[in-house]
């Protein structure tokens, strides 16, 4: 893939639509103002910029992490006639991007009714799995010796449905923040910088850098008051889900390196991984959803409430049938457990491109590109006198 | 009863608040605004001028209380107080602690304002985050805050304050019967008169052109700022000190909100340019000195002019080298057609820039330094800066006053006492713009407004939580640990 592609995708300046016009009205604002500069990379990120054309908007919108810190310190927010609300333009414009760069695009439409999307993903994926057990073993509650559950399924077959569906999943994300990156980036950078901004980048994604408030004491749910709840609940989520991958990814090599296949005791390294990533996976989602159900109505849009919790329920079902699986694996409901677990990957897996999955990967992208920015010399020269 | 009651909710009234319920005073705080549009114009500020001898977090180099004094000897060309001035710079050596302690947080100055990066710490953001630290820290230390209760009268007892009188007033369609609020001590912190608009009337009068000069002014800050409480202890016959018509006046964006356009209306672009007044005509050297030093004359400038209104020329040459403006300029290929779209008196204005721009001694353009540019023969010079505009498109700003506060305030003392023909309360004190007056005369310098309310704001909280009995007595060292 080519990350630093110079051309951009059309040289004719697009027109905006109501959501990208709203950002454009509010930064213009903000950019006269720049109290907010402390918090995160927004507004650094505005200040180079006199105008915001729409991929400007776009990688702004992807750079905004919703904390909420502006909009509680903002003189401008409503009731004031200005009505800055950033936290909300940029997430409507976010969902935007998210629809407009999926791949293959049509597929943008799923994120419409996200919710939805997520339920029925879900309930195709259950409904699959228990007709497919049904049809191999003619009951769902047989006990399997060992708990084998390549009895049911061959280890060949899962590794073909799931890895065609992953595969498939990983072109359309890469796909889709490929289009999105030679839309926002047009300036090529020298290698070096752009090492050292990989770096910084990758450190601003695995510390969640941007949900610390700029003065480490974290950023805003309910009220003005700052947390770190929502960075601890979220590295739960995203570190339980790498290590639920690499349990997985461990499972593959002893299975074909070594030529261990599963199941595996509980005292192996896939086990004990999948065990810790899943404990994250039910604590991470499980207070990420208790902090969204008292998140400041303010934050964000509205509208997506179903998106996001959508998918972290997703996350928190699929963690806890995963370790259901692994408690009940000797007993009679294994078919059972097991259909019900695959079922629920699978509908992760197959909306992992068309669902909030994404925002991690694009807003990856869009801290390497201010990562990128930062070390090239402010090309506004605004005010220093 | 209460030991303590605070009346107003700004940065000062905060402060004092914090200070005495640290003392141990029960403190009750009454804001007049409804709770979203708390902290009077501190919600609209950015930073606090400290003085320092070294090199602090946040602030480079040194700032000493000398430089400092005289620095705003010079912006209120001496119509300050030394004793109170000198207890704010140094209180601001040594506050930040205290603040940080109480949630605020600071920040290296913000993109295009690195000229302050040596006197001024920016709170992390802005004025308003410090505003909601400070309420939060004041809920958690038991002090009751009221919003929505605005004092009306105070009862006074041969210049002892005995209790505040809040008017019948109605909340969201719900009715609250008068109250009378007693208290052993009171800090009045409760802003100046800025928004209201027949006391600027009354105190700018009528000008030789028979306008009513302050009718074109708008308000930078809160629409809360009424004076009510002030006019009231004026009334009382409390001492005063300053001239109703001194005020930090800036040249803002004319299309700002009548209230609350805070830092986002102004216009960065002044000394890039020219400015003609409505008659298309100059009326001041626009680059008399860097703009953060010169943008707080302006206010008063344009309100001297026909209309109460300016604009602010510039041609695409300047494009990027000022902060951006929060509306857009008006734009045109031509002088004339700019002039036609001001509905400025064409021939006039054309003549004037045409004037200034053959005066053009043009050296080496340094926008970032006091350049070599300069006007010869024109009246009046521009003494940096000076570029002629020749450079289509050519942008226009209209420029009218902007408020931010009024001077007229209470005298006191460095005990934050209100006075009654030179006599000192035992129990009432004022802090914030209510008393900012007696160290700014007139003139301003960015942050210096938050010194004196930080400054102030500490020493009343203290003294009134002393006057009861928390505390030590004035004039000893507790009161030394909120000015030193």
């Amino acid at each position: 893939m080519q990350l630093f592609d110079p051309q951009s995708s059309s040289g004719l300046i697009p027109v905006l639509n109501l959501d990208e016009s709203e950002v454009q009205r509010q930064m213009t604002i903000c950019n006269a103002c720049r109290y907010c500069e402390g918090f995160c990379a927004v507004f650094p990120a505005m200040t180079r910029r006199l105008e915001f054309t729409q991929a400007d908007i776009h990688y702004l919108a992807n750079l905004c992490h919703n904390c909420g810190a502006c909009l509680h310190a903002c003189q401008y927010a409503a009731p004031h006639e200005f009505d800055v609300n950033i936290p909300k333009a940029m997430a409507k414009v976010r969902l935007d991007t998210y629809a407009e760069y999926a791949w293959p695009q049509m597929m943008g439409k799923l994120y419409q009714r996200n919710g939805l999307t997520l339920a029925l993903a879900s309930g195709g994926g259950l409904a699959l799995f228990l007709c497919l057990t049904l049809m191999l073993m003619g009951n769902l509650f047989t006990t399997i010796p060992g708990g084998n559950f390549y009895k049911i399924f061959p280890h060949n077959t899962l590794a073909l449905m799931f890895g065609s569906v992953f595969g498939f999943a990983v072109l359309a994300l890469t796909m889709g923040v490929r289009r999105f990156w030679r839309n926002v980036s047009p300036v090529a950078a020298p290698l070096p910088l752009k090492t050292s901004a990989v770096l910084e980048a990758t450190a601003n994604v695995a510390k969640l850098k941007y949900l610390d408030g700029g003065h480490g004491r974290g950023c805003n749910n309910a009220d003005d008051q700052f947390t770190l709840w929502r960075r601890r609940f979220h590295h739960l989520t995203f570190y339980g889900f790498m290590l639920c991958f690499a349990a997985t990814g461990v499972a593959t090599l002893f299975h074909y390196l070594l030529k261990w296949s599963a199941p595996y005791p509980i005292f192996s390294l896939p086990v004990m991984l999948g065990i810790a990533g899943g404990i994250g996976l039910l604590i991470g989602p499980a207070g990420l959803l208790w902090l969204n159900l008292r998140r400041n109505p303010a934050h964000g849009d509205e509208n997506q409430k179903p998106m996001d919790r959508g998918f972290i329920a997703l996350l928190f079902l699929v963690s806890a049938s995963g370790l259901a699986l692994l408690a009940l694996r000797e007993t009679s409901t294994l078919g059972l457990m097991l259909a019900i677990h695959l079922g629920l990957v699978m509908a992760f897996f197959l909306t992992m491109p068309y669902s909030k999955f994404a925002h991690g990967i694009f807003r990856s992208a869009a801290l390497l590109k201010h990562a990128i920015e930062k070390r090239q010399p402010n090309p506004i020269n605004a005010g220093s006198d | 009863m209460i030991d303590v009651l605070i009346i107003g909710g700004g940065n000062a009234a905060l402060c004092a608040a914090l200070m005495a319920r640290e003392a141990g005073a029960s403190v009750m705080l009454l804001e007049a605004s409804p709770k979203i549009w708390r902290g009077g114009n501190s919600q609209h500020t950015r930073n606090l001028r400290c003085m320092h001898d070294e090199p602090q977090d946040v602030l480079i180099d040194a700032y000493p209380e000398e430089e400092y004094w005289q620095d705003l000897l010079k912006v209120t060309g001496g119509l300050t107080d030394e004793k109170l001035a000198r207890i704010a710079i140094r209180a601001s050596s040594s506050c930040r602690d205290w603040m940080r302690s109480h949630g605020v947080h600071f920040q290296p100055p913000l993109s295009g304002a690195l000229h302050v990066a040596r006197t001024n710490a920016f709170f992390m953001g802005g004025g308003k985050a410090l505003v909601n630290a400070y309420f939060r820290s004041a809920e958690r230390l038991g002090v009751k805050v009221r919003y929505d209760t605005q004092v009306t009268d105070i009862e006074l007892d041969e210049g002892k304050f005995v209790a505040a009188h809040v008017g019948e007033h109605e909340v969201d369609g719900q009715r609250f019967a008068a109250e009378r609020i007693e208290a052993r001590a009171c800090v009045l912190a409760a802003g100046g008169f800025e928004s209201n608009r027949e006391w600027l009337r009354e105190a700018w009068g009528q000008n030789e052109r028979g306008e009513w000069p302050s009718d074109n002014f708008l308000i930078r800050g809160t629409r809360f700022n009424t004076g009510i409480l002030l006019r009231r202890m004026l009334d009382l016959g409390a001492d005063v000190i300053g001239d109703p018509t001194q005020a930090h006046m800036v040249a803002i964006d004319a299309r700002a909100p009548l209230y609350d356009g805070g830092i986002c209306t102004r216009i960065d672009c002044v000394s890039l340019g020219v400015v003609v007044n409505r008659d298309g005509e100059r009326f001041y050297d626009e680059g008399e000195d860097f703009w953060p030093k010169r943008y707080a004359i302006w206010g008063r400038l344009v309100a001297g002019q026909p209309g109460q209104q300016a604009y602010s020329i510039i041609d695409q040459q300047a494009i990027g080298r000022f902060m951006p403006p929060v509306f857009p300029g008006t734009t045109a290929s031509t002088l004339q057609d700019l002039a036609r779209q001001l509905k400025l008196p064409q021939e006039k204005f054309v003549k004037t820039v045409e004037d200034y721009n053959s005066a053009c001694r043009v050296g080496t353009f340094d926008h970032t330094a006091l350049d070599d540019c300069h006007t010869q023969g024109l009246m009046p010079a521009k003494s940096h800066w000076a570029r002629p505009l020749v450079k289509p498109p050519f942008y226009a700003y209209p420029l009218k006053p902007g408020v931010t506060f009024t001077y007229l305030g209470l005298a006191t003392d460095e005990t934050a006492a209100v006075h009654f023909n030179g006599e000192a309360s035992p129990n009432l004190f004022v802090a914030g713009e209510m008393m900012a007056g007696n160290v700014l005369g007139k003139g301003y310098t960015a942050g210096i407004g938050m010194a004196i309310g930080t400054a102030f704001g500490r020493i009343a909280g203290v003294q009134a939580a002393a006057s009861v009995g928390f505390g030590v007595s004035p004039a000893n060292m507790e009161f030394r640990h909120a000015t030193v």
